[in-house]
């Protein structure tokens, strides 16, 4: 498998990561390296094999419909870049 | 002091030969003269740390001392603790001061422990050398040219130099384990699910486990004790009985088998190590072990398969880093989907951004069968391979690492040679197993070996019991680098 340049300016703007020509070019580099290693997997016959997803085979604890957590966005927000009136601020997205 | 056990120090400390806040401030002191050589702590608190060893005297004074009352604990900056800086390593997080305690510091909290500062460690865990930390790399106490490994690089340096006597880890492809063996510890990464991931910043959530670090095995029992234990809020915590991991530990091995793996064996592991390692198992037949010879067939696919799966979930836990509810947010942008690529352009590094863009790849429409689900076809198979081992022996061993500590600067820009450090130590995680590694003696240029003992789901008790033993007639986990105690 060969990674081209604009894989990876489609994977970087997937992940939401800003990424310049220089970058790219020095990623495809090292992306290409690592993959060449990750395509020693392919040499194994596995049609007849399950996925194994997680280390131990468990099913999804359910619990009671109950309020467990008490309100405490103030300590939350507190933290937060830029918050008004209990509200997280981001650029506008509406026009 | 500087130089006990935890069960000396508990015992000091129940006899009121000295108070925690002496201890916590000797270890302070300690720390201060050393860190900024070594760089293994990102925050130290003085005031939070000691208002705890003050409440801890309260606790004993009042008769309500458990092992671990008063015992200064260095916890890896990975563990969210209130008020407390928590950077996870990473310019994303440099301004986060956590609003809520992860289990793993609620339950030092209740016991009383006290939290000396939060160590240094590879950004968002991902790394074997502690060079990509954001707030520069840690060094190895033993050789000051050397990386400490990683990426709990930080715990394990404040161990080895005795910064504290007791710390925690993290290890998602061996994170406790391999700093553990360059730095000449004792470290466990315990099977999945039995120490809470609850409030320990995500990597990747189906390999990640935290575990102690320490001088020996019995004070890794001491701590598991504590770490251990049921979660209703992390989902994939375990539901067992309550163990007491010091129970087993003077046990005679008895008609105990250890399994060698052929693989691990045969090459790839440098003389140096190679030399430590056999002269371990030649103990442990002295010990009464029996040695048998195992395969794990498929071992050898565990590096390509962890770099599937741990980017692949790496991907999906890091997109939670945004710039709107914490961390860090860029300062100039256009608008929303700009912010977004700004703030993770430049608050992640070079190997996390590597990491998201693999996993992103991998997870992509077309490659998802190719990678991914080939991936997690091979986990079992590797998985498979211990659970026809364990029916030949009963604990697994080989080197944790395939050499003793690299130079700094050596591997951090070549990604491959770097991610083969974890060629023996991420199966165990792909599997789910429990591990660990103890130092076993010194390679070239001085540098520690560590020994790596895998064991079957739950029988920490039993591993922690084989590896006090072998310590009990060797005293590698008691050297102490040349000259740290006297400065």
């Amino acid at each position: 498998m060969t990674l081209s340049l604009d894989d990876v300016k489609r994977v970087a703007n997937l992940a939401r990561i800003e990424i310049s020509e220089d970058e790219a070019q020095q990623v495809l580099m090292q992306l290409s390296g690592i993959f060449d290693l990750i395509e020693q997997m392919q040499a194994i016959e596995t049609s007849n094999i399950e996925p194994m997803s997680h280390a131990q085979d468990m099913i999804q604890r359910l619990r009671e419909d109950v309020v467990t957590e008490s309100d405490q966005h103030m300590l939350f927000q507190a933290i937060a870049p830029q918050v008004e009136a209990g509200l997280y601020l981001v650029p506008k997205v509406i026009e | 002091m500087l130089n006990a056990s935890l069960k000396q120090l508990a015992t000091q400390l129940l006899q009121r030969k000295i108070s925690s806040v002496e201890l916590t401030k000797e270890f302070l002191k300690h720390i201060k003269t050393l860190n900024q050589e070594l760089n293994a702590f990102i925050t130290l608190n003085e005031e939070m740390s000691l208002a705890q060893a003050q409440a801890a005297d309260n606790m004993i004074a009042a008769g309500e001392a458990h092992p671990l009352t008063g015992i200064p604990v260095a916890q890896k900056d990975i563990f969210c603790a209130k008020e407390w800086l928590t950077t996870c390593g990473s310019k994303m997080l440099s301004n986060f001061i956590s609003p809520y305690d992860a289990t793993v510091i609620e339950r030092f909290n209740q016991v009383g422990a006290v939290n000396i500062g939060k160590t240094n460690m590879d950004e968002f865990a991902m790394g074997s050398s502690n060079e990509t930390s954001y707030y520069g790399p840690v060094k190895n106490p033993w050789d000051s040219l050397a990386v400490p490994g990683g990426s709990s690089g930080g715990s394990a340096c404040a161990i080895a130099a005795r910064m504290a006597p007791a710390a925690t880890g993290t290890d998602t492809g061996g994170s406790i384990r391999q700093p553990a063996a360059l730095c000449g510890i004792s470290g466990i990464k315990p099977t999945y699910g039995l120490v809470s991931r609850y409030g320990m910043i995500a990597f990747a959530s189906s390999l990640d486990q935290a575990g102690p670090m320490a001088k020996s095995a019995e004070d890794l029992a001491l701590l598991l004790n504590v770490m251990a234990g049921f979660d209703t809020r992390d989902s994939t915590s375990i539901q067992r009985e309550p163990e007491d991991y010091a129970h087993d530990l003077e046990k005679p091995l008895g008609q105990l088998r250890i399994g060698l793996p052929r693989e691990y064996f045969a090459k790839g592991m440098s003389n140096d190590v190679a030399s430590a390692v056999e002269a371990a198992i030649a103990e442990y037949r002295k010990l009464g072990a029996t040695i048998v010879e195992i395969s794990l067939p498929n071992a050898r696919l565990s590096i390509p398969v962890y770099y599937v799966l741990a980017p692949a979930e790496a991907s999906s836990n890091l997109s939670r880093f945004d710039g709107v509810r914490y961390g860090y947010r860029a300062e100039q942008y256009t608008d929303l989907e700009d912010m977004y690529k700004k703030t993770r352009a430049q608050g992640f590094g070079a190997e996390v951004k590597r990491r998201i863009l693999i996993g992103t790849y991998v997870l992509s429409h077309g490659y998802y069968d190719a990678y991914y689900l080939q991936a997690q076809k091979l986990r079992r198979l590797i998985a498979n391979d211990f659970t026809d081992a364990f029916k030949q022996c009963d604990v697994i061993m080989g080197p944790t690492t395939p050499a003793v500590a690299f130079n700094l600067g050596e591997k951090s820009s070549d990604p491959i040679q770097m991610y083969l450090s974890d060629i023996y130590t991420s199966a165990a995680n792909l599997a789910g197993l429990p591990a660990m590694s103890i130092p076993v003696g010194f390679g070239d240029k001085n540098r520690p070996v560590g020994l790596h003992i895998i064991g079957n789901y739950f029988r920490e008790a039993q591993m922690l019991n084989i590896t006090h033993r072998y310590q009990q007639v060797t005293d590698w986990h008691l050297r102490v680098p040349a000259g740290l105690l006297e400065v």
